[in-house]
């Protein structure tokens, strides 16, 4: 008996909580001619790449006509003129200025262009921080501040006599987890050469993963050009350190003598074809996640430009949705740290060979 | 113009269907290491941890064939 009322009970709370958001869905639908006549179509593809794309300026959002947005510095070097050329990118974002201005289309869409003598379009020498660039260097700082407060913990204190509590217990469980389970035991030897870039590279891509999913932060690490700098890096590791019988069971394999040129050929190419698809694994993982996401978002404002109804009944669905792929990006922004960290080792493993256990 | 319109749903058609087909084969590839790593998890208990990271490092290789296979479907919606 107490058991039907309670399932009644919490089917009635369900029906009340969906109820609800239909009805936090009618309001802004009925709104909706109004801005309808003032904005022709709703532009999802636009809004998705914008929000995944570097951008010159920080834009967080728009209430009413007014861009929410931090204007970053935009610094430039014209071959054309020959000078450098430094300003606020609030400036070039409506009109020109001192003949620079945003590409519309063509190959430099979105990009700062300017136009040469003959009135093609060129592109400046640009390092202008961007708003990738900008939140890569807050992210690098917040790294920083987080692993050197923990490491100051450390500080005058003997093993064995003192643990960490908190915050501090937190990273040391997760950097023994790394040390552990990934370095020591995918790299044989020479452990400590190796520790810190590991470390180094596995919270640097969980930290960029999760700030990336705060709305209105940059998307880093679903940033091809982040992320294959991190795969150099790697193949830095690999191929620097590697030791000779890494190199001999690259280009003369332990394989019958016709076999031998082909092998080394197929191992060549897979020296390289490793780190591009560690690259490509965590870019489009996040950037894959984080298109879906603002997708399933954007069925909001698709549907309710179709009618009431049906705004109202997708609305509750869309929120549900997008909740649950939030959880599941928290799930693989620390899969993928895990997996780049453990190729990562595998592959600095296997440059260093060494013939003792199996003879 | 007729042609290049077509031509245009032919790419969007393809890109569509090759997603799903990337679907299907990462479906495969994962669900089969999934379950072989279950029946050996479940067979020898103590040996968990020993499965489980070959286990990921399969699935990453999988999964990575796979996502090529994504952007490739992205870059054919993009470049049209």
């Amino acid at each position: 008996m107490k058991m039907s009322s309670c399932r009644h009970s919490g089917f009635q709370k369900l029906f009340l909580i969906l109820t609800f958001f239909m009805l936090l869905g009618i309001p802004a639908v009925a709104a909706e001619p109004e801005a309808e006549s003032t904005e022709s179509k709703i532009d999802i593809s636009g809004m998705i790449f914008g929000h995944i794309g570097d951008s010159y300026e920080w834009h967080f959002t728009n209430i009413g006509d007014t861009p929410i947005a931090i204007p970053l510095p935009v610094i430039l070097y014209s071959k054309e003129r020959g000078e450098w050329f430094t300003f606020s990118s609030s400036k070039v974002e409506e009109e020109d200025y001192q003949g620079f201005y945003i590409a519309e289309e063509g190959d430099y869409a979105g990009k700062i262009v300017e136009r040469n003598a003959s009135g093609e379009e060129v592109r400046p020498v640009d390092i202008s921080l961007t708003k990738n660039a900008v939140a890569l260097i807050l992210n690098c700082i917040i790294l920083t501040c987080i692993i050197l407060s923990c490491a100051r913990w450390y500080k005058g204190k003997e093993a064995s006599t003192d643990s960490p509590k908190g915050f501090i217990g937190l990273m040391e469980m997760m950097i023994s987890m790394v040390y552990n389970d990934i370095v020591k035991a995918n790299i044989p030897v020479h452990v400590q050469r190796y520790a810190p870039y590991l470390l180094t590279a596995f919270f640097f891509i969980f930290l960029n993963n999760l700030i990336g999913l705060i709305p209105g932060s940059a998307n880093i690490t679903g940033n091809i050009a982040v992320t294959c700098v991190l795969a150099f890096c790697t193949f830095l590791m690999v191929n620097l350190f590697g030791n000779k019988e890494y190199w001999k069971e690259i280009f003369w394999a332990d394989v019958p003598g016709p076999l031998k040129p082909i092998m080394a050929v197929i191992e060549f190419i897979g020296l390289f074809t490793k780190p591009v698809a560690l690259a490509i694994r965590l870019f489009a993982n996040i950037m894959a996640g984080h298109a879906a996401m603002l997708a399933l978002f954007g069925v909001i404002f698709i549907t309710s430009s179709m009618g009431a109804l049906l705004g109202g009944v997708m609305t509750p669905l869309s929120l549900f949705f997008c909740i649950f792929l939030n959880l599941l990006e928290l799930l693989v922004a620390f899969i993928q740290a895990y997996v780049f960290t453990m190729l990562s080792a595998v592959f600095i493993g296997l440059s260093q060979p060494s013939h003792h256990h199996a003879e | 113009m007729l042609s290049s319109i077509l031509l245009e749903a032919v790419a969007y058609v393809g890109a569509a269907i090759g997603a799903g087909i990337v679907a299907v084969g990462a479906g495969i590839g994962l669900g089969k290491i999934g379950g072989s790593a279950m029946d050996a998890m479940a067979r020898q208990p103590e040996a968990i941890s020993k499965i489980q990271t070959p286990m990921i490092i399969i699935g990453a290789l999988v999964e990575g064939v796979s996502l090529i296979g994504v952007v490739t479907c992205l870059l054919v919606v993009l470049m049209k």
